[in-house]
């Protein structure tokens, strides 16, 4: 169980960093971007170019996903997403779900259908094993690598936030843009740098847990709900909130499908609807949104 | 003129509308052979008049309606195999039980904002995805429902198998939907509607529920929608899961994003445009469609969705919906 | 003494450590024609929130001629007639003000939940309607879509909806604000025309229909209330004067 416990954390912990840039993106652009699963899948696939066609080691493929993403993004976002910014959700959402079409289309076209196979370096294919019995803990280096880089990440961006001058002009911005603008904050500038690091976080979270999620051209569709649930229960005006909000539902899908497996994804739903219909501003947000 | 008529003057009949719908009754008629299309035609436009109630006219963003539309599938599949197979009956059983769904769960909506009214959505749909999966016994789960055998309509046609029965049926329910929804849209409440979409404190500051009206419209938006799904089980002879996935939600919003949300000859024109344009790129890229579909939506998008009908302002900047 | 209308009893609105509203108790009579003041930031539109029922009050009751309805919802109130304007416009950009108007009135009449009959059918509403548009001067407008509207117009239709709901407590909320010279006369005629029986309660800043309008007025500083009375009062107390730091418009009213 304890093991359980774990695989639930680093599944967490991986959803949060794929979360994290479609949660600050709503949050400060107030843009709801369903094709967020994309980028991630785009991730996944440098990856697997990179080790399968260029013979790089996984962990040095694992900064080029994020700088290919973040690369994308910050291209689509110049381009395409910008004028789509205060258009209502509706049309945002609709923006969003054809770009996910034309990727998922694209790279089934050009990648074939099928799963892509992901070699693992041997280092971590260990296992470790604390305790005996029901209380055992095993916990994959794989997994565990995926835990540490994560709260690496999570506690860099925190860093960021909070003592970089990028930072206060961030949480300046998803506060109020239009003061913010007024001030002279360069908020288009803002919105690049936060697109594109925030598209490049998700690729490093496809590139990531490759093995764990899948590396296929339905991998945006699979996940989009995720990712989706995490900003909806976190809220999308803080870190701590996507956070708990990935982890327990990293833990609830993890348990759910080992102990209630005729129930599997049914019970997250549920949840979810519980946790929004409580609380419909997220679980960690201050005031009511639009 | 006269302020009442003045505002009667948008709930009149064109001449156009009733050529439209001439038109629309004749087709079954004159292309007896595509009897199949016009039967699915008909389900969709009547799938997409029942989101277009709630989209176009609410303002609610709904990537869920397929819960509707599976629950009225399912539910006359069902009751025809195990209660009896009469069509009409078997139809208000599936919008009975969709409509119940919709009461149910329109306290979820009035809530929260557009992101939580779409996660809460979807959610519904998934949560009936899994428990139609699960209990695969009753539902038949990924083989789908088989062997759905209808009896006659109004105890005098048999459905045929070109489905020419069933395109008149279609047609028919679809006929009576929209007359039902015209009335709606241009009374009072219709019209409260449409204010609460623009500008929901107004509404409350001018002593009007809020919470009643969205429930009341969520219902009947369910009710219909589980009608068209009803059909659809009723005229294939067959439900699946199929019928409550995430696609067929997108579908329909697109469907009626073609023909224009907030008008309700939208769900019917864009109904059309929709299948034909599906039919017609299937057959030049049969796997990859989607692409083209999903390139349609983000041009569209970024056009915008009231200039699609007009060229002129295609490359012009600003315009706000 | 005439009877009271609405009351606020030790009304309190606390948003994290910020205290928006201070003990305020106030107290309007039938017929009255009550201005409050106070500069920006005060908590003026904030006190109407709470006695419309936008926001809840963290202590504190509001009664409406004697009954409690610190707790009931908007639209109830409404139906009890407590009625507002906005601050900023709150119009529906996709009707006209043929069709909003008509919606209110609809609305008083409990005829808006009607679903048959087509709106224009009643033809009570209609002629009320078309009264409604002309006593605002909206008459040659009342066909055009509200978001084509120039601004002094909306806001005279802003006003418009709230009358037709044929309130007996009517809170305007700087009714003047942003209007175009013109237009501005039309909004003062419009605000000295309203009925004797409706007790009014004006929220502004325009010093000039403040003073021409008000028999009471009550100032509000900082969430609190500063002092209450006549006019006359009002102009000559130094403490006023203190808080307006010498307004001339104030001076020239003492």
């Amino acid at each position: 169980m304890l093991t359980l416990l774990f695989d639930g954390i680093a599944y967490g912990m991986l959803l949060f960093v794929l979360a994290l840039g479609l949660a600050v993106t709503m949050g400060l652009m107030n843009f709801i971007n369903l094709a967020h699963g994309a980028f991630a899948m785009a991730g996944g696939y440098i990856l697997v170019l990179m080790m399968q066609k260029a013979g790089w080691p996984f962990l040095a493929c694992l900064p080029v996903a994020f700088a290919g993403t973040a690369l994308l993004g910050a291209v689509l976002e110049r381009t395409i997403y910008r004028p789509m910014y205060g258009k209502p959700h509706l049309d945002q959402v609709l923006f969003s779900i054809g770009l996910t079409f034309m990727a998922v289309a694209a790279v089934d076209y050009a990648m074939g259908s099928s799963q892509q196979n992901v070699q693992l370096p041997e280092w971590l294919r260990q296992r470790f094993e604390f305790g005996s019995g029901p209380w055992m803990l095993g916990m994959g280096a794989y997994r565990l690598f995926i835990v540490v880089s994560c709260v690496a990440l999570a506690l860099g961006l925190q860093a960021i936030l909070s003592r970089t001058r990028f930072g206060s002009r961030l949480r300046a911005a998803v506060d109020d843009p239009r003061v913010a603008a007024g001030l002279g904050l360069p908020v288009d500038r803002i919105f690049l740098l936060t697109f594109a690091v925030g598209s490049g976080l998700a690729g490093l979270g496809g590139a990531l847990g490759a093995d764990i999620l899948g590396v296929e051209p339905t991998f945006p569709l699979k996940f989009m709900v995720y990712f989706l649930i995490v900003c909806a229960v976190g809220g999308t005006s803080s870190i701590t909130g996507p956070l708990v909000a990935a982890l327990v539902l990293g833990i609830a899908d993890v348990m759910g499908k080992y102990y209630a497996p005729k129930l599997g994804a049914f019970i997250v739903y549920v949840l979810m609807i519980a946790i929004l219909l409580w609380r419909p501003q997220g679980l960690f947000t201050r005031e009511a949104g639009k | 003129m006269s302020a009442a008529a003045r505002l009667l003057a948008p709930s009149r009949w064109r001449v156009w509308e009733y050529a439209l719908w001439a038109a629309i009754w004749a087709t079954p008629l004159l292309f007896g052979q595509h009897a199949a299309l016009i039967n699915e035609i008909a389900i969709l436009a009547l799938f997409a008049l029942s989101l277009d109630l709630i989209l176009g006219y609410a303002g609610i963003v709904s990537l869920g309606h397929a819960a509707f539309f599976g629950v009225g599938a399912y539910g006359a599949a069902l009751f025809a195999k195990h209660v009896m197979p009469d069509p009409l009956v078997g139809l208000a059983v599936g919008t009975a039980l969709a409509a119940l769904l919709g009461l149910l769960t329109s306290p979820m909506i009035v809530r929260g904002t557009d992101l939580t009214r779409l996660m809460v959505t979807m959610g519904v749909a998934l949560v009936l995805l899994e428990l139609a999966n699960k209990f695969d016994s009753i539902t038949g789960g990924t083989d789908g429902l088989q062997g759905v055998v209808m009896g006659p309509l109004l105890g005098q046609f048999e459905f045929d198998l070109g489905a020419r029965v069933a395109s008149f049926y279609s047609v028919a329910v679809l006929f009576v939907a929209f007359l039902l929804l015209r009335r709606i849209v241009h009374s009072p409440l219709g019209i409260s509607l449409q204010a609460l979409r623009d500008n929901r404190l107004r509404v409350m500051a001018l002593g009007m529920s809020v919470q009643g009206r969205l429930a009341a419209v969520y219902t009947l938006a369910a009710a219909w929608a589980g009608a068209a799904g009803a059909l659809l089980a009723q005229t294939t002879g067959f439900a699946s899961l199929d019928v409550l996935e995430f696609h067929r939600s997108a579908d329909v919003m697109l469907a009626l994003i073609i023909g224009g949300a907030g008008w309700l000859w939208g769900g019917l024109i864009g109904a059309i445009a929709f299948k034909l344009m599906h039919d017609i790129l299937s057959a030049f890229t049969p796997q990859y469609w989607t692409f083209w579909i999903g390139l349609f939506l983000v041009l569209l998008m970024l056009v915008g969705r009231e200039r699609l009908f007009r060229p002129a302002t295609w490359f012009k900047r600003g315009g706000s919906p | 003494m005439s009877a009271v209308v609405l009351e606020t009893r030790q009304l309190v609105k606390r948003f994290g450590g910020i205290t928006a509203t201070d003990k305020v108790s106030l107290t309007i009579t039938q017929g009255a024609r009550h201005a409050l003041i106070g500069p920006n930031g005060a908590g003026k539109t904030t006190l109407i929130n709470q006695l419309t029922g936008v926001l809840p009050p963290s202590e504190g009751q509001v009664l409406l001629r004697g009954q409690d309805i610190t707790t009931l919802a908007p639209h109830k109130r409404v139906a009890l007639g407590l009625v507002r304007t906005f601050q900023i416009n709150q119009l529906f950009a996709t009707l006209t003000p043929l069709q909003s108007l008509a919606l209110a009135v609809s609305s008083r009449r409990n005829a808006a939940q009607r679903w048959w009959r087509p709106l224009g059918h009643d033809a009570d509403i209609a002629v009320e309607c078309e009264q409604l548009l002309q006593q605002f001067r909206l008459a040659e407008h009342a066909d055009r879509l509200t978001r084509e509207l120039p601004y002094g117009k909306r806001r005279l239709l802003e006003i418009a909806l709230a009358v037709a709901q044929k309130p007996s407590v009517l809170l305007l909320d700087e009714p003047a604000a942003g209007v175009p010279g013109a237009e501005r006369q039309d909004i003062l005629d419009t605000v000295s025309a309203l009925p004797a029986d409706v007790s009014v309660v004006l929220i502004e800043h325009d010093m000039d229909l403040v003073f021409s309008f008000a028999t009471r007025m009550t100032v509000l500083v900082n969430g609190a209330v500063l002092t209450e009375g006549t006019p006359d009062e009002i102009a000559n107390d130094d403490r006023v004067r203190a808080v307006y730091l010498g307004d001339t418009q104030l001076q020239n009213h003492g």
